[in-house]
């Protein structure tokens, strides 16, 4: 390395700061602002959004998704990294088929779902085709709304797991095979392999996965907004629905700066609870 | 070809003083060795020969020029990495071809400097290979004609033999020596190793925390070692030192502890007498304790401790008075654990070292 | 030989599981209006590429996807060009507040996108961009910048100093060697950064549907417009939608692990 003390450093990352300021930074403030402005005074768009009681089913909806979504994806994602893990022939084509996902965004992901679930979507044909039903069944619509919710968790599962898959996977790669031996030596069962060796140096991964996800699944949108639209508002989908529909940017800010507070707790959370972990085991 | 010259050289990484204070002339054609335990600076020595590392303080010249401020690319330097830096995404002729195409050589001078080279470090059928497709010695002898190619004033070169297994190593160790006496090119080295050092230098710069320990050739600095540090950085096995007492006796001057009794050589008689302190620490090589009475030979008697034997040598660790000296003899004469033996030191070759400051008193 | 029964087994049924969709969407993608209402047809008796140019020509989804190649063509350039420096500063450099800059850099990617689009919109009418496809690259280019900073520095970190340093031994400059040397190195790994960078700007949807009404990028076409279009409509535009990203990760399949791990750390 050249140079060391020289200013070189601080121009090379001048530009990425000037527009994180300007581009992250300034919006930030920004939505601070216009949340915090309103004819009723600074709270007066948090006022309007609690005594709505639109605010709480929001929140209800978006807590129940994630509270749903992010332990399914966990389990799931578990099962498929120890399986991938064992590494058997062919296993970087069924890594790279679990992968794909990945590449896709949520609108895809919904219009997806969308054509197994529709009312004239595979799901239907086949049953209607076995005549297990004589009418399609309705997945969408403002009467069906546990049916979406459903399908919504579905949907998300399917689209996410690989995520979290990824993250695992790479936590479990990490695991020292002599380990596992010593255990083989020392007469250990797979199950107590998996407790006492495998989990706890996972635990970070797991962690972390736990935590990102759980954040990501706080601003779900797409998915949402394209299979259920408004049936079942959630945050994201109403700060959109008040900036772009109803116009008010004060309002849509309020929502937004929500999620950002929970993501920040989330993060915070994530930061001291990774911290030690992290620690022991570099 | 040219004459480097360090003045009070300082290099600080923060609170680390890696180059305290370097003042160093490397003359022309010159085959010089810096040498040293790990951390003690010479890679960051090298490196601000180089212009990779600007120096916080001292100047550097080049044949009396000041090149302190220079670039690498203007210093007329050229460098073997100890990881060789071959540049994997060229292939061998590329490499060494490089350096000229940089500073735009005509292509059929390019051409007839690669070949030359190329034959002269007998790489001649690799030229069109990818270094990936290389064993180690082989990459080796890529980085140095890269580095040879283009003549250089300085050729500077950071353990390039480090990463060699043992046999190669010393292979390539003569060779480097006969291509650098060859070309004459001044060459500043670095090594931790000391038989490389020993062989190879034509000078060595014994370095300890920063500073230049002692400068000479390597009879100098083994013969003559400037201080407690490099009469035990050099040498294996490690010197003998004893704490001794400077006493008169008989009009005699002797040194003593409690457990040992050494009459002083009649080099070192001046010596002493002009010291003022009269504490010593007194040093002696395990070569040069013998088994049987050689000329100046100073007799103590001793209980063998514990043997390893290497095969051509044997290295004997004695009690005398639980003092431990060690001892290199021969391999046949076979000594047992236990057994008393007398045993005699040259004392022709007796070091004696100021315990405060470590600088040799003879 | 039940355990490599079992194993191929558990893998054809994974495999299935995550392919199907795709596969689903793309075969609606291509059926006939008359065969999807048809109950009794699953899957379709012949295929036609009728919705697919409907959607792209009709529905100007060809202008839609011109859009999107546009904005993310914007954001990677930018974010590069921004963000590539800073990635040679973190690996090449010490200096004081290296640390504290890496970790919020790291803090930007756990922020919800969503937040800084209402008042973008807000400043884009203040300067007059709004509804373009710059204002679109500039939003996106503040999500993909801190993800191009940190893995260009990984990348770059993954080449020795010393290849560089050799360079600048043999006649080039600092910003030579690193033009001549390492960015050749580094090249593979900077282009499926920036695949990756594209999927991400592509794919993105919010940002994309706030900042504009006219000038829609795909996805942002497909949300306002997908609720009001006939089924069939809406399957060609999720494969419109889904291939190019599975063509791209396809080709950086390789890199997939790493790329993952640094934009989710
Ligand atoms: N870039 C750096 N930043 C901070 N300290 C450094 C840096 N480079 C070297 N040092 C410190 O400077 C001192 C000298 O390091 P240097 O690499 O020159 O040692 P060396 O003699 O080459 O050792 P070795 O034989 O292990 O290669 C060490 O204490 C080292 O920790
Ligand atoms: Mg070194």
């Amino acid at each position: 390395m050249v140079y060391r003390k020289d200013i070189i450093p601080f121009l090379l990352l001048l530009p990425t700061l000037a527009y994180l300021v300007l581009f992250l930074g300034y919006p930030l403030v920004q939505t601070f602002i216009l949340a915090f402005t309103s004819d009723k005074g600074a709270f007066g768009n948090f006022q309007q959004l609690i005594s709505t009681g639109e605010f709480w089913k929001t929140l209800k909806n978006t807590l129940l998704i994630t509270g749903v979504v992010v332990p399914l994806q966990l389990v799931l994602a578990l099962l498929l990294a120890l399986f991938v893990n064992m590494r058997f022939r062919g296993y970087t084509i069924v890594l790279y088929i679990i992968s794909i996902p990945l590449a896709l965004s949520d609108v895809s992901a919904a219009l997806m779902s969308y054509s197994i679930f529709a009312p004239m979507g595979y799901l239907n044909k086949l049953l209607l085709k076995l005549d297990i039903i004589q009418y399609p069944i309705y997945f969408f619509g403002f009467m069906f709304k546990t049916r979406e919710f459903w399908v919504i968790v579905l949907t998300e599962v399917w689209r996410a797991t690989p995520l979290v898959f990824v993250i695992i996977l790479a936590g479990l790669q990490a695991v020292n095979k002599e380990y596992l031996e010593a255990a083989d030596i020392f007469g250990f069962s797979a199950w107590q392999k998996f407790r006492k060796i495998i989990l706890p140096i996972l635990k970070p991964s797991i962690l972390s996965a736990l935590l990102i996800r759980t954040i990501f699944a706080f601003q779900i949108f797409g998915v949402v907004w394209l299979l259920a639209g408004r049936d079942i508002p959630i945050l994201a989908g109403e700060a959109f629905y008040w900036q772009t529909e109803v116009n008010n940017a004060h309002m849509a800010s309020a929502y937004a700066l929500i999620i950002a507070l929970v993501s920040l707790i989330i993060s915070w959370a994530y930061l001291t609870f990774l911290k030690p972990a992290q620690g022991s085991t570099a | 070809m040219a004459q480097v010259r360090l003045e009070n050289v300082k290099k600080y990484f923060g609170h680390v003083k890696a180059l305290d204070g370097i003042d160093l002339v490397v003359e022309d054609q010159k085959f010089v060795v810096l040498l040293g335990p790990s951390g003690c600076g010479k890679t960051t020595l090298l490196r601000c020969i180089s212009g990779l590392e600007k120096v916080t303080d001292g100047r550097i010249y080049f044949d009396g020029e000041d090149v302190t401020g220079l670039p690498p690319r203007n210093r007329n330097i050229s460098m073997v990495f100890q990881s060789y830096a071959v540049w994997p995404h060229m292939k061998v002729y590329e490499n060494i071809a490089y350096p000229m195409k940089i500073k735009k050589y005509e292509k059929s001078e390019i051409e007839k400097r690669v070949e030359w080279a190329a034959r002269l470090l007998n790489i001649h059928e690799l030229l069109d290979r990818y270094p990936a497709q290389l064993s180690g010695g082989q990459r080796q002898r890529v980085a140095v004609a890269r580095a040879i190619v283009l003549e250089p004033a300085v050729l500077l070169m950071d353990e390039p033999l480090s990463n060699l297994d043992a046999l190669l190593r010393v292979m390539m160790r003569s060779e480097l020596k006969k291509l650098q006496e060859r070309l004459g090119t001044t060459t500043i080295y670095v090594t931790h190793d000391q038989v490389e050092a020993m062989t190879m230098g034509d000078m060595i710069a014994v370095m300890n925390a920063g500073k230049i320990q002692q400068y000479g050739t390597p009879e100098e600095i083994y013969h003559k070692p400037a201080n407690l540090f490099v009469a035990g950085f050099i040498g294996s096995p490690r010197m003998n030192f004893l704490e001794m007492e400077v006493q008169s006796k008989d009009g005699a001057v002797i040194f003593n502890s409690e457990t040992l009794e050494i009459d002083c050589p009649k080099h070192l008689l001046d010596k002493i007498r002009d010291f003022s302190q009269n504490r010593v620490v007194l040093g002696i090589r395990p070569e040069h304790i013998h088994l049987s009475r050689v000329e100046s030979a100073y007799p103590l008697k001793g209980e063998v401790y514990f043997t390893e034997r290497l095969g051509s040598d044997t290295i004997v660790h004695f009690k005398v008075n639980e003092v431990r000296i060690v001892a290199k003899i021969p391999s046949d004469v076979i000594l047992r654990e236990g057994e008393r033996v007398e045993f005699f030191l040259d004392l022709s070759k007796l070091h004696v070292f100021d315990p405060e400051t470590g600088r040799n008193l003879g | 030989m039940l355990k490599k029964f079992l194993i191929g087994f558990v893998a054809v049924i994974v495999s299935l599981w995550f392919l199907t969709p795709v596969v689903l969407i793309v075969i609606a993608s291509l059926t006939p209006s008359s065969d999807f209402y048809d109950p009794q047809k699953l899957f379709p008796t012949k295929l036609t590429l009728d919705h697919l140019y409907k959607l792209f020509v009709v529905l100007d989804g060809w202008k839609a996807t011109l859009n999107s190649l546009e904005v993310a063509g914007i954001s990677i350039g930018l974010s590069f060009l921004v963000g590539l420096p800073a990635g040679f500063a973190l690996t090449r450099y010490v200096f004081p507040g290296k640390n504290a800059f890496r970790l919020s850099i790291l803090l930007t990617r756990s922020f919800p996108v969503m937040i800084i689009a209402v008042p973008l919109l807000v400043l884009y009418i203040r300067i007059g961009i709004s509804d373009t496809l710059l204002g679109v690259a500039l939003a996106h280019t503040s999500m993909i910048l801190p993800f191009v900073v940190l893995i260009t520095s990984s990348i770059l970190s993954g080449i020795s100093v010393e290849y560089e340093e050799a360079g600048m031994i043999f006649g080039l400059s600092r910003f030579g060697a690193f033009a001549k040397i390492t960015l050749p190195l580094a090249l593979p790994g900077l282009a499926a950064s920036a695949i990756f960078a594209f999927i991400m700007s592509w794919n993105e949807v919010f940002i994309a549907s706030v900042l504009t009404l006219i000038n829609r990028t795909l996805p942002a076409h497909i949300l306002n417009t997908a609720m009001t279009s006939p089924d069939y409509f809406k399957f060609a535009a999720g494969t419109v939608m889904a291939l190019p990203a599975m063509v791209f990760i396809f080709f950086t399949r390789k890199y997939l692990m790493s790329m993952w791990g640094i934009s989710l750390k």
